[in-house]
């Protein structure tokens, strides 16, 4: 009984980390897809938003409230990163957006440094701090939120790019961007749009997450390389299966820490990242032998 | 009679349903023009991946101076004296005109990282002979004045000419090239047909794609001609200009 | 043409011999100011790090996003081999450095088949997994409480302990890096390297073995940042792992972005950049923000790592080097030398585009 308690525990946490990674692997894919740019800051969205959620909530702001607002600050920091950094430099090498996207990504966590110090803060539940028991183990209401919003995002994700014009423009954006041109789609605000929708997306996944692991200036790095390895091994431009590869990562992870040591958790998603780039070649190496001499 | 250098057995290349090139056989001798003609996108291109080594074939055999040489890498195949010209030109463009020749003579050169970091004697006199080679070769292409500016800011037909002086300088034994003419003016393409015909005096055996009919009926010893991924002729220049099958497929249904 | 070409190498020996009184002066010129001295060592440490990447990444065009693994695998073999195997502290470098090579060939043999995203992808991986060795595996390297006592390196026996020691053996490591890399430049396997970073398919059709240099060049940078690591761990004696992670092999892509890859000094002087900026940042923004602390100081660096990006790929060498060569030129005649073909210039980091 014991065993399997531990079980569905370490189940629980693992989707719940899961959804938080797949929250931040949809926008590492909408990015990806419309704009051809690997975002390494994206993780830092998950930051900003927490942050700016927690400081709301301090001052008294309501709730919900708090949390509009933090994912519209950092929709609003994402449009601004898309203008300032990532527009001018359009034209350069794949790794050089890279790297811009690395210092983007250093500058948000300075500044959250310098705006809010080293110290954790902490976030209250959405709803109390009850728990759930299931067959023995302990859930958090919180856990459950998580899981239930990323689904509902997806949901609303997916009504976007089948039922409404925009979004039918920016997967047509996606699909044949020179079409795309053609039938008078501008490129740019769709990139634009694409980085700050992605940065809602982030801000959600931190102030979700908040009430569980807490919020600090770094804790966007690792949030964002996981929900990378989730992408990854889904392909980068395939949502469903980033999503499934986010709760992949997320049980992975979960059940390494549960049952192996918590010191390689990292070392194991990141060795199933390099597993899937080296032996799957096909997926991946598609675009390597399109180029035509 | 003289030696076969180039054979090509029944190739074939299919990407995904697309029969790109299918059961295609030919062979170069030493010391010949043979043109590869054929209306857009009937595989040409494939075929000369599939020889250079670029591409695997789906099936079929490449033999290169006796030698099985399918499924070998295009460097492999450059040590052993192959190189080639890209349709698309792929200079290195951020690099020296003489630069990107001296690359084309890595193959005759030996120095590897540990004897070119120390700088021995060896690695002295190899680059010298390398400098030496790839500005007489630029001599000959009339382009010696320009050895030392950046090979993009170059105009397209003297970017063209680089790119043969670069296949050429290590004087292997084949030499493709891909529509060598292709975006040359007529007084370029001109220049261009001296430079190949004097190279061809000098023992160099070339293999190459071309759309322009005069200049193929002009240097071509023989032709082979590709419709829709399969050959279906190959002879002489004349022969060729009067093959009923080519003039429909190449030149089109007028002028039959 | 001979005679300009004698006028610029002239200029080019006077300005070496003055670059190597300054750096063989400098202690005296700060009057052996430690805290001068130990600036001055981290610079030329981080600079060697940086040229292997140079080479890497400015002159082959291949991306590093995990290049501090390296510093640390010279760093815990020369503090395990000299303070607990008891080996002598230069057999023990050079272990690194082997080791070093080896994990290199042996992680890029997988890693060079991909390129760009996942190319800098997979080195972020390899990149965190060491990371996490280097932290769990404590009868090794002490986990995150960090390895103490790293003895001092010797000379003949005796040991190099005074920071004015230490500032001359670090010179002559940088030296003699840079002096290799821009031999491997101006050579067969350099030329080699450029092609394939300006034409992969066009090197390979002339007989480059692209696998081979990529490899080989990442080998090498892994030796220069192993290199750099046994030094570091002999000169502060203590290390952990946090010196290794992730963070720090982005600052030596930022050392490679500031100082460019337009030429071999490129490492040096990025590194050069970073570190005085650094020091700068921390001595003047607590005056400004009372309660900065932590690694504030990312924002700037962050920063400037866009900027360059967008403004000034070619980094400062990329900048200086026109200017440079107006100089080394003048008084010789503007006459075309084949010579100038030394003033190879290597592309911006990366590939081309799509
Ligand atoms: N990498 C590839 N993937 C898919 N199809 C390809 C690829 N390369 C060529 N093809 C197809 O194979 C066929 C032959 O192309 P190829 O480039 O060899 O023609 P070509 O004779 O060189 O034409 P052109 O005269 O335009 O250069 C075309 O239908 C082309 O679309
Ligand atoms: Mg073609």
């Amino acid at each position: 009984m014991e065993a399997w308690s531990q079980f569905v525990q370490l189940l629980f946490s693992g989707l719940t980390v899961g959804s938080i990674y797949a929250l931040v692997a949809l926008g590492f894919v909408i990015t990806y897809s419309v704009t051809g740019i690997l975002n390494l800051a994206q993780g830092d969205f998950a930051m900003l938003g927490a942050l700016f959620c927690i400081t709301l909530v301090n001052n008294g702001v309501p709730f919900a409230a708090a949390i509009g607002l933090s994912m519209l600050a950092v929709m609003v920091v994402g449009g601004l990163f898309e203008r300032l950094a990532i527009q001018p430099a359009r034209r350069s090498p794949v790794a050089v957006l890279i790297i811009i996207t690395i210092g983007a990504s250093f500058v948000f966590r300075g500044i959250a440094l310098l705006v809010w110090g080293t110290d954790p803060y902490a976030l209250r539940p959405f709803t109390g701090h009850g728990a759930l028991e299931v067959f023995g183990a302990v859930i958090q209401w919180q856990s459950v939120w998580a899981i239930v919003i990323s689904l509902a995002s997806f949901a609303a994700l997916h009504l976007f790019f089948h039922r409404t014009y925009i979004g039918k423009a920016v997967a047509a954006c996606v699909i044949n961007p020179f079409a795309a041109r053609l039938m008078g789609i501008d490129i740019r605000k769709m990139s634009l749009g694409a980085i700050a929708v992605s940065a809602g997306l982030g801000a959600l996944a931190g102030i979700v997450i908040a009430p569980i692991s807490g919020a600090s200036y770094d804790m966007g790095m690792m949030i964002g390389l996981k929900a990378f390895i989730a992408a990854v091994v889904g392909g980068l431009t395939n949502a469903p299966a980033a999503i499934a590869g986010a709760f992949l990562v997320g049980l992975l992870e979960s059940f390494a820490e549960g049952y192996l040591s918590s010191g390689y958790k990292e070392a194991i998603s990141f060795g199933l990242l390099l597993l899937v780039l080296f032996f799957m070649p096909n997926g991946l190496f598609a675009k390597m032998t399109g180029k035509r001499v | 009679m003289s030696a076969v250098l180039l054979e090509v057995e029944q190739l074939s290349k299919s990407f995904g349903g697309v029969q790109a090139v299918q059961n295609v056989s030919f062979h170069v001798k030493k010391e010949e023009i043979v043109a590869v003609i054929g209306p857009n996108g009937a595989g040409k291109t494939t075929l000369f991946n599939m020889i250079s080594g670029i591409i695997p074939p789906t099936s079929g055999l490449v033999r290169f101076q006796g030698a099985m040489v399918s499924g070998k890498q295009p460097h492999e195949l450059a040590m052993l004296g192959m190189t080639r010209t890209f349709q698309n030109l792929q200079l290195f463009s951020d690099m020296t005109v003489l630069e990107n020749v001296m690359v084309g003579f890595h193959s005759r050169l030996k120095s590897g990282i540990l004897s070119a970091g120390f700088r021995l004697p060896r690695t002295v006199k190899e680059e010298r002979q390398a400098q030496k080679q790839a500005f007489s070769c630029l001599e000959q292409v009339g382009l010696a004045h320009l050895a030392c500016k950046r090979a993009g800011t170059l105009p397209y037909g003297m970017q063209r000419l680089v790119e043969i002086a670069r296949a050429a300088v290590s004087r292997p034994s084949l030499i493709l090239l891909d529509e060598p003419m292709a975006g040359l003016n007529p007084q370029e393409s001109k220049q261009l047909v001296d430079v190949l015909l004097a190279m061809r005096e000098q023992g160099f055996t070339f293999l190459f794609v071309e759309h322009d009919m005069e200049t193929v009926m002009a240097i071509a010893d023989r032709i082979v001609v590709l419709d829709y991924g399969k050959k279906i002729a190959e002879g002489a220049p004349e022969e060729i200009a009067r093959h009923p099958d080519v003039i429909k497929a190449y030149l089109g249904e007028e002028a039959v | 043409m001979e005679h300009g070409q004698r006028m610029t190498d002239g200029r080019k020996r006077w300005l070496l011999l003055v670059g190597a009184a300054v750096w063989l002066g400098l202690p005296w010129l700060v009057f052996g100011n430690n805290y001068v001295l130990s600036t001055l060592i981290l610079i030329g440490l981080y600079a060697l790090v940086s040229t292997g990447m140079t080479l890497l990444m400015g002159y082959a065009g291949q991306i590093s996003l995990g290049q501090a693994a390296f510093y640390g695998i010279g760093a815990y073999a020369s503090a395990y081999l000299t303070a607990h195997a008891g080996w002598p502290s230069w057999l023990a470098l050079a272990a690194g450095a082997v080791l070093a090579a080896l994990v290199a060939l042996v992680v890029g043999i997988p890693v060079f088949r991909l390129r760009e995203h996942y190319l800098a992808l997979a080195t972020l991986g390899f990149g965190v997994i060491m990371f996490t060795f280097f932290k769990e595996w404590k009868e090794i390297t002490g986990g995150l409480n960090g390895f103490f006592g790293i003895p001092p390196i010797r000379i003949a026996g005796v040991p190099l302990q005074s920071d004015l020691q230490f500032y001359y053996l670090v010179s002559l490591f940088v030296l003699a890096g840079l002096w290799f890399a821009h031999n491997i430049v101006r050579s067969r396997v350099g030329r080699a390297l450029r092609a394939i970073h300006g034409s992969e398919v066009a090197a390979s059709s002339l007989g480059v073995n692209i696998m081979k240099y990529k490899l080989q060049i990442f080998m090498l940078s892994a030796v220069y940042a192993s290199i750099a690591g046994s030094l570091y761990a002999h000169y502060v004696t203590f290390i952990n792992p946090d010196l290794f992670g992730i963070v720090p092999s982005i600052y030596f892509l930022i050392m490679v972005v500031i100082g460019g890859t337009a030429s071999v000094w490129g490492g040096l002087i990025g590194a050069a950049v970073y570190v005085c900026l650094g020091e700068w940042l921390k001595a003047v923004v607590p005056l400004l923000l009372p309660n900065a602390g932590g690694e504030f100081e990312i924002v700037f660096f962050g920063l400037l790592l866009v900027v360059m990006l967008i403004y000034m790929p070619n980094g400062l060498t990329g900048v200086m080097q026109k200017r440079m060569r107006r100089f080394l030129e003048m008084g010789g005649r503007q006459e075309k030398q084949i010579a100038a073909v030394e003033g190879h210039k290597a592309r911006s980091i990366g590939g081309e585009r799509g």
